[in-house]
């Protein structure tokens, strides 16, 4: 099976089982089923994000939850004094595309090495969930909406068609979004990477010098790389914060930021399909292991329960061990098993 | 005028808990080039270790100034062999290694000890600044943090480990051809940055208290510290943690100690813009 033929045989069987899963999906499963798929679908395309940036960017940004919870508090405030969704889901994309728009020429445009990069988003995570987190008080609003510090802002209004108030996301609807923006930004992804765009992109990622020397700027296809992901993770937010109706300093934690790294590594960077299906597997993970085990449990079960625990000795086995993650593992074991054939034939 | 001397006795005390803190990831970072993000989780071992000790029995000076730096060291060494060996010169996955070290670090503790806040009572009175009085206990984590400063420069330069450590992380090869093992000169280099850094969170346990998570307060702070100070692992922590020490604290006094965190993590952020070497890298080059 050449690359070509490999490559067009993926595509075909991740539309089939996305568009299976998004008729399918609310016919097979009851309703809390549903609910838990609908935020695997919006942590998966979270997940793609970041495998934009880091697996193809070759951007290690360790404050990708920064923009995720960015899009979701942009949403709640936004929702608040607005009412009709049409300009907050907008706004949710456009201010953390900004806010990194802004950091990334900072960052690019500095020339600020991958090390420092990594230092600096972990960095403005950090003051974003510092300052979100002491907001408790009344005297913090935009707007009539209330920051709510550590609280966190409940009761966020629903998602509604656009210019059409009355017309509102339920919970099935939720579920059809979230899957269908999942299978859209999938194959948007792929058709960007496949474009001059893409590969200028990953061509920077395998060796930014010599792309500068043929002419490409890096720093400009990097901090357009950063922002494209920077928007993703914000619409992901938009779509976190209407599936709980609730948003709270956490989603800009370090352990929201850790979590998105370890879906792409165990995924495998460079590839897209990888990252969901890593996002879906550690979350399916660590809500069973959870289940399994409530958080008094003692003995190993409750170790196991214990899910920094539990994802902390994941990434590190991973990136000493399996430093690719899953999906190119898989793909050299194929080929690996394959190429014999050929020769013979 | 009380205030004032006050104020300046405050903001020494956040220049020296800063130093303190970072110093022990300067050494790991400055001689190795490996980013330890499990340092916050060190420094939370450190304290655990002091606070365990005490508890059982054991002088609380003792427990603080050396049975936290042992422990953690150990613990340093440790995850050299395990964890760092396979991964020197490869930088980013370092990072991400020790990232998930500390996860894991966060989730055991939580495990053993309990997602609550232990604490240890400071030994030492308050003396009096004028109309007001300040611990002596802060004091003393001063005079702890200059000695500590003075005790690595003086180790890097005037003794045979130093020298040998010094040469192996310029040229490991070279060093290997004159009889040194490297292998055995980084794991030694790892373990006396745990417990440079275990000896922090043992010092500082009284003043903070200790709970699993605590060490994502400190990572950040010490990494920006060891970035914003460059390449010289003294001089480079003395005068960044100087520098945000102070911006810390007076932006703390001027308004909330929230801010002055987000002060302090802003100051860095432009500096690295500034001086992408570090303090160090522009201004007092040839120092240590």
């Amino acid at each position: 099976m050449s690359g070509r033929v490999a490559n067009i045989v993926g595509l075909v069987v991740a539309g089939v089982v996305g568009l299976a899963v998004l008729f399918l999906g609310p016919q097979w499963f009851e309703l809390d089923t549903v609910l838990n798929i609908t935020v695997y679908m919006i942590m998966a395309v979270l997940a793609l994000s970041l495998a934009l940036i880091w697996g193809y960017g070759g951007i290690l940004c360790f404050g990708q939850s920064a923009f995720f919870g960015l899009g979701a508090y942009t949403y709640a405030i936004a929702m608040f004094n607005l009412g009709d969704s049409t300009l907050p889901l907008a706004l949710s994309i456009a201010v953390p595309a900004a806010f990194a728009a802004l950091l990334g020429y900072f960052i690019f445009y500095g020339r600020i090495s991958d090390v420092y990069l990594g230092v600096i988003t972990l960095t403005v995570t950090l003051i974003l969930f510092n300052s979100i987190n002491s907001t408790a008080g009344p005297e913090f609003h935009i707007g009539v909406a209330r920051l709510g510090g550590f609280n966190g802002i409940p009761g966020i209004p629903p998602l509604n068609m656009p210019f059409n108030k009355d017309w509102q996301v339920d919970l099935n609807g939720m579920f059809y979004l979230s899957t269908g923006s999942l299978i859209v930004v999938y194959f948007g992804l792929r058709a960007l990477l496949a474009s001059r765009f893409g590969r200028i992109v990953v061509g920077i990622r395998e060796n930014e010098r010599r792309a500068e020397l043929l002419g490409y700027d890096p720093r400009a296809y990097k901090l357009a790389t950063f922002t494209i992901g920077a928007a993703l993770a914000g619409y992901a937010g938009c779509l976190f914060a209407n599936w709980g109706a609730f948003v709270s300093p956490t989603i800009f934690g370090l352990a929201q930021s850790a979590q998105i790294i370890i879906w792409v590594i165990v995924g495998g960077r460079g590839t897209l399909i990888g990252p969901i299906l890593g996002c879906i597997g550690i979350q399916w993970l660590t809500a069973a292991l959870g289940a399994n085990a409530p958080a008094a449990t003692g003995g190993w079960a409750g170790l196991l329960g214990n899910a920094p625990l539990i994802l902390g000795a994941i990434l590190t086995v991973f990136v000493l061990v399996v430093p690719k993650g899953f999906v190119p593992t898989l793909a050299d074991l194929g080929s690996r098993f394959s190429r014999p054939r050929e020769v013979s034939a | 005028m009380d205030l004032i001397a006050l104020l300046a006795f405050q903001v020494l005390y956040a220049i020296a808990s800063l130093a303190l803190i970072s110093i022990g990831l300067a050494v790991i970072f400055g001689m190795m080039k490996v980013i330890n993000l499990a340092h916050g989780e060190f420094l939370m071992l450190g304290g655990y270790a002091a606070i365990e000790a005490n508890q059982r029995g054991i002088n609380i000076w003792i427990a603080m100034l050396v049975v936290a730096p042992i422990v953690v060291g150990l613990i340093g060494m440790i995850v050299e062999r395990a964890i760092i060996r396979w991964l020197y010169g490869r930088i980013v996955d370092t990072m991400l290694a020790t990232w998930g070290l500390s996860l894991f670090l966060v989730g055991l503790t939580t495990a053993i000890f309990g997602n609550t806040t232990v604490g240890l009572s400071a030994p030492l009175g308050s003396f009096e600044i004028g109309r007001y009085r300040a611990s002596e206990y802060l004091a003393f984590v001063i005079v702890l943090a200059l000695a500590e400063l003075l005790a690595v420069l003086a180790a890097l330069r005037y003794t045979r480990l130093g020298l040998i450590a010094r040469g192996t992380m310029q040229n490991g090869a070279m060093a290997a051809a004159l009889g040194v093992n490297p292998s055995r000169v980084y794991s030694v280099t790892f373990g006396v940055g745990a417990a440079l850094t275990g000896l922090a969170g043992g010092v500082l346990a009284p003043v903070s208290g200790v709970f699993p998570t605590i060490g994502v307060a400190y990572v950040a702070k010490s990494f920006i510290t060891v970035i914003g100070g460059g390449a010289a692992i003294v001089a480079g922590t003395a005068s960044a943690s100087t520098l945000f020490g102070a911006i810390n604290q007076l932006a703390t006094y001027a308004t909330t100690p929230v801010f002055g965190e987000v002060a302090l993590l802003a100051a860095a952020i432009v500096l690295i813009r500034v001086l992408p070497q570090g303090v160090t890298g522009r201004f007092f080059r040839r120092s240590l």
